[in-house]
């Protein structure tokens, strides 16, 4: 019998539906893998009675000949930013250690309405702030990679680290992602794996954890660009309870997948050839455009002039709204309360949220504070604003004269856990490609090219145009035809 | 102009006013959630996931309460901004659980608009003025802390947390207490006609922020101070009277006004200092990233409009102009919902039973409903049922003074039992003897005996003494136990007098 642990998604769905495994034993494998993996630590918590419970609902189904949707008996992970209701959610933060929500969230709601079930929460950076998965309260995330011939363990990148090392190293055929400024793409990136951030508003943002409300999007990381499709197409949706949610029918992106990339125009933005861009990374670019190029595709120059000013107009949009939002961890209504003997209001905000807030969300929170503050709105939030508005242009006006942009992932390949920690900026440049856009919500993706000299996995991102989630899939898919990615990490956990 | 002064040592202050009123729109729903916005409920059992702010939650803007807005700000004929925007205003508080209001500072949903204050001059406001208005926009509400219910602890009540309020912003443009009164009063006026705000200031659907500064006549605005929640048109007038004589003496004294915020306390009457300028917050307001921007259709507008009642000021005017009424009775009338209602059901219900056009009974209407009603209930005391003061009623017994069936002080007997019992007016006219008698072979008779028997007076009347008139009409009405029709006993008596 086939190892069910590494099929994916549509493996799984189709395996399920014609009888050839029973969701049961696929939901008990992965059970069983998720619970010697424990030293990835990629989970908070495990809820093998909730992958159970479902798979036993899709089994009943197929017995009386029903539907069982479209993610029917895939158990998956859950990045622990989206409340599930009932199940513990923290985004991997002190300060809602022990929060149980009365909710679940539109999006995990959606999934096991389409017949996924859940293994567990994703361990993440700090409500979702991070490029390493070094900034949760509840540990590190290893990824599964390692270089050759080194046991040191490797960042999975972030924030979504728990979802890219579990799906990379098979205790989960897919995971959802959170996707703030390449949360989703670049561990994706680190991991060999797949992950698209759909169009600002093609998943509801109703019960996830806010970090930037103007560019959190969530997505689905997997392993090929088929199960990245099914899993969208079972995530998005119109949802009245987010004012900000798309109001557009979800495409068939399944159905639509084409890797025939005659006719279309893949521009090649030219400020992306940036310094400190490592050699491999560039040479899988190049590569890259010879593989949609087979696949019939155009390869134009494009220019997107402002990317240089992306990255630090993302540091200060995205701390600024955290810095918002994340004012109702009091200590009043929910989560951590720390009130000293004789403590006033005052003093219980003060020690609360100096006890349930880790290093990196206080570091942005006074960064957002800072833009945010009288005198300063002008020079830093608004001088942003603008950045943001023109970096939505370049894209507007590139996209007159191609299709998708094809650009590396991240600058460089994942690194060792630890190394980069008394370097922030070097840490937020990890995400120096993916940030733009985020900044003009576009849809976009990672998918794996290769390795590099020391083994680790590159991956190629495509930029599409707004609403374009099925081109920039089946481009997607043109590289993962032809790429033929099949490095899988070697297991030590 | 106001001549509203303070009188200091070196001599003549004028105070400045400008207004910021708290309205709560009223809606079913709260402005970004479904929970109830209802008065009175048991604390926290009108709290959605959003207005508790648990984490993921997001606001929905509810149509009613940008609707209502719109609606407010066209009736003080303001300016509606088709794009607007909500924004965040930062700050810690127990009873704020998102950590900010939404609010719109930068771009709000009604520009500049205007409001008539009308003459009063027994209220010191000399002639009508026009105060402008400067904005309305739309913002959460915050919960209340209750410090009563445990010996060191504070506990939080959400229910109003989100419910939904106007800011209407005034111009510095009020120079007296009693034009901010009268300010206060009119907007509270058209909020209630228009249905917006139920004017509700005891339970705090309206209340007041003031800022008061002072200047000699003539020179640059002062530094103002701004008193908080003030929640009635009398502490609203004592706030500005306190507080202009309070910088008045400070300024005299040598002293400066510190631009800060001050508390009202109604008991003493007085202000006194909350929070300092030094100790201000920084509100960090930037657009809220969850919500896109209202953009607003001429068709919503159109509907908005179309659905506006005619207003205080048009209707005072149509008062006047169309019914005749004085300008004192049709400002009375106009002031209240209630009052114009119960007017014009009467005023209806009168001309119909007549069979007159309104314009011809207005003015009987109108006193009857401003004074000789009113009086007639409140001597009355317990002893009346309002409700047996029904519109058919009271019609009833001006049609029966219009044909002259019954006087005037008939008509207030009849309302009087009216009101006692629920009793038919024309029944009680007939069964109580509340009629006048028009009988002119009566009158005729009793006069023809007053005549045979006072051939002195007569004589006297006759040879000139025209005031002798009066005589004969009070031993007319004397022989008709005051039930004869004074027209009648006039006509007859001129008649036979000669």
């Amino acid at each position: 019998m086939t190892e069910l642990t590494n099929l994916g998604v549509k493996d799984i769905r189709d395996g399920v539906a014609s009888g050839e495994f029973t969701a049961r034993e696929v939901a008990e494998a992965f059970n069983a893998a998720v619970a010697e993996a424990a030293s990835l630590n990629a989970f908070i918590v495990t809820t093998p009675d909730h992958a159970l419970a479902s798979a036993d609902a899709v089994d009943a189904k197929r017995a009386k000949g029903e539907d069982l949707g479209t993610m029917g008996g895939v158990p998956i992970g859950m990045k622990d930013l989206f409340a599930t209701k009932g199940v513990q959610t923290t985004a991997a933060s002190h300060i809602l250690e022990g929060f149980n929500p009365q909710y679940e969230s539109t999006v995990s709601q959606n999934l096991w309405d389409a017949g996924a079930g859940m293994l567990g929460k994703l361990n993440l950076d700090q409500f979702a702030m991070g490029s390493s998965n070094e900034t949760s309260y509840f540990g590190n995330v290893s990824s599964p990679w390692r270089k050759a011939g080194s046991n040191a363990a490797m960042s999975p990148g972030g924030s979504s680290g728990g979802s890219s090392s579990a799906v990379a190293a098979r205790i989960a055929p897919a995971a959802t992602g959170t996707d703030t400024g390449g949360s989703i793409r670049q561990p994706a990136a680190f991991t060999g794996i797949c992950g698209i951030k759909p169009t600002y508003g093609r998943c509801s943002r109703w019960g996830v954890v806010a970090f930037a409300s103007s560019l959190d999007q969530a997505g689905p990381m997997a392993r090929t660009v088929e199960d990245c499709a099914i899993m969208l197409e079972a995530m998005a949706g119109f949802d009245p309870k987010d004012a900000t949610s798309l109001k557009m029918d979800v495409p068939a992106w399944e159905a639509g997948l084409s890797a025939d990339l005659k006719g279309k125009r893949i521009g090649i933005p030219r400020e992306y050839r940036m310094e400190g861009t490592d050699e491999d990374i560039l040479k899988s670019w190049e590569q890259g455009k010879e593989w949609l190029r087979d696949a019939g595709a155009e390869i134009v120059d494009v220019s997107l002039q402002h990317t240089k000013y992306a990255l630090p107009a993302y540091y200060i949009v995205a701390p600024a709204e955290a810095s918002s939002n994340l004012a109702r961890y009091d200590g009043v209504r929910y989560g951590l309360r720390d009130l000293p003997d004789g403590a006033g209001l005052q003093d219980m905000y003060a020690a609360t949220r100096a006890e349930g807030f880790g290093d990196e969300v206080k570091r942005r929170i006074l960064i957002g504070t800072y833009v945010l503050s009288a005198g300063f709105y002008d020079a830093y939030y608004n001088q942003a604003q603008k950045v943001r508005t023109l970096v939505s242009r370049d894209f507007a006006e590139a996209f007159g004269q191609c299709d998708a942009i094809l650009a590396p992932t991240t600058p460089t390949a994942s690194f060792p856990l630890g190394s980069l920690n008394d370097d922030p900026l070097t840490m937020y440049l990890n995400d120096v490609f993916a940030v733009p856009a985020s900044l003009a919500g576009l849809p976009a993706m990672s998918v794996p090219a290769t390795v590099n000299s020391d083994g680790l996995p590159l991956g190629l991102q495509i930029v599409g145009k707004p609403f374009d989630e099925q081109g920039v899939l089946n481009a997607g898919l043109a590289i993962q035809q032809r790429a033929g990615f099949d490095a899988k990490p070697e297991k030590w956990w | 102009m106001s001549t509203y002064r303070i009188q200091g040592a070196t001599g003549e202050w004028e105070v400045v006013i400008g207004l910021e009123v708290h309205a709560q729109v009223t809606s079913k729903a709260k402005l970004f959630s479904g929970a109830s916005t209802a008065f009175g409920a048991e604390p926290n059992t009108q709290v959605s996931l959003v207005d508790a702010a648990m984490p993921g939650m997001l606001p929905v803007p509810n149509a009613e309460c940008i609707r209502q807005a719109v609606r407010t700000g066209m009736a003080i004929e303001a300016q509606i901004n088709k794009y607007s925007r909500f924004d965040r205003k930062n700050y810690f508080y127990a009873d704020l659980p998102q950590g900010y209001q939404i609010s719109q500072l930068y771009h709000p949903i009604v520009g500049e608009g205007q409001l008539l204050i009308e003459a009063d001059e027994k209220a010191g406001i000399p002639q009508d003025k026009v105060i402008g208005i400067e904005r309305i926009h739309v913002e959460q509400d915050a919960g209340k802390l209750m410090h009563d219910q445990h010996p060191t602890m504070s506990y939080v009540d959400l229910n109003r947390s989100g419910v939904a309020l106007m800011e209407i912003v005034s111009k510095p443009d009020m120079r007296s207490p009693a034009e901010a009164g009268a300010y206060v009063r009119k907007l509270r006026s058209i909020l209630r006609y228009v249905g917006s705000c139920d004017g509700n200031m005891e339970e705090g659907s309206m209340r007041a922020d003031v800022n008061v500064s002072v200047r000699k006549p003539g020179e640059e605005f002062g530094t103002r101070t701004e008193t908080k929640n003030v929640n009635s048109v009398r502490f609203v007038m004592q706030v500005i009277e306190y507080e202009a004589n309070r910088q008045v003496d400070v300024l005299e004294n040598g002293g400066s006004v510190d631009q800060e915020t001050r508390l009202f306390d109604p008991n003493t009457g007085t202000t006194r200092t909350m929070r300092s300028k030094e100790d201000a917050h920084d509100y960090r307001y930037f657009p809220d990233p969850d919500l896109l921007p209202l953009e607003l259709e001429d068709a919503f507008l159109e509907e908005c409009r179309a659905s506006l009642p005619e207003l205080p000021d048009a209707k005072r005017q149509r008062y006047e102009s169309e019914l005749g009424l004085t300008p004192y009775n049709a400002r009375e009338l106009t002031a209240e919902v209630e009052t114009f209602g119960r007017f014009e059901t009467l005023l209806a219900a009168t001309a119909a039973k007549i069979g007159k056009p309104e314009a011809k009974v207005a003015t009987q209407v109108a006193n009857w409903a401003l004074s000789i009603a009113p009086g007639v209930m409140k001597s009355l005391g317990d002893e009346a049922d309002p409700a047996n003061a029904t519109a058919e009623a009271q019609a009833s017994i001006l049609a029966m003074q219009d044909k002259g069936e019954i006087s005037g002080g008939q008509a207030k007997e009849i309302y009087e039992i009216v009101l006692k019992t629920g009793r038919d007016p024309e029944e009680v006219a007939e069964t109580e003897g509340l009629k006048q008698v028009s009988d002119t072979g009566a009158i005729e008779a009793a006069i023809d005996e007053i005549i045979a028997n006072n051939g002195d007076k007569v004589a006297e009347y006759r040879s000139g003494k025209d005031k002798l008139f009066g005589f004969f009409v009070g031993q007319t009405m004397k022989a008709m136990q005051g039930k004869a029709n004074p027209a009648v006993v006039n006509q007859i008596l001129k008649d036979k007098l000669g």
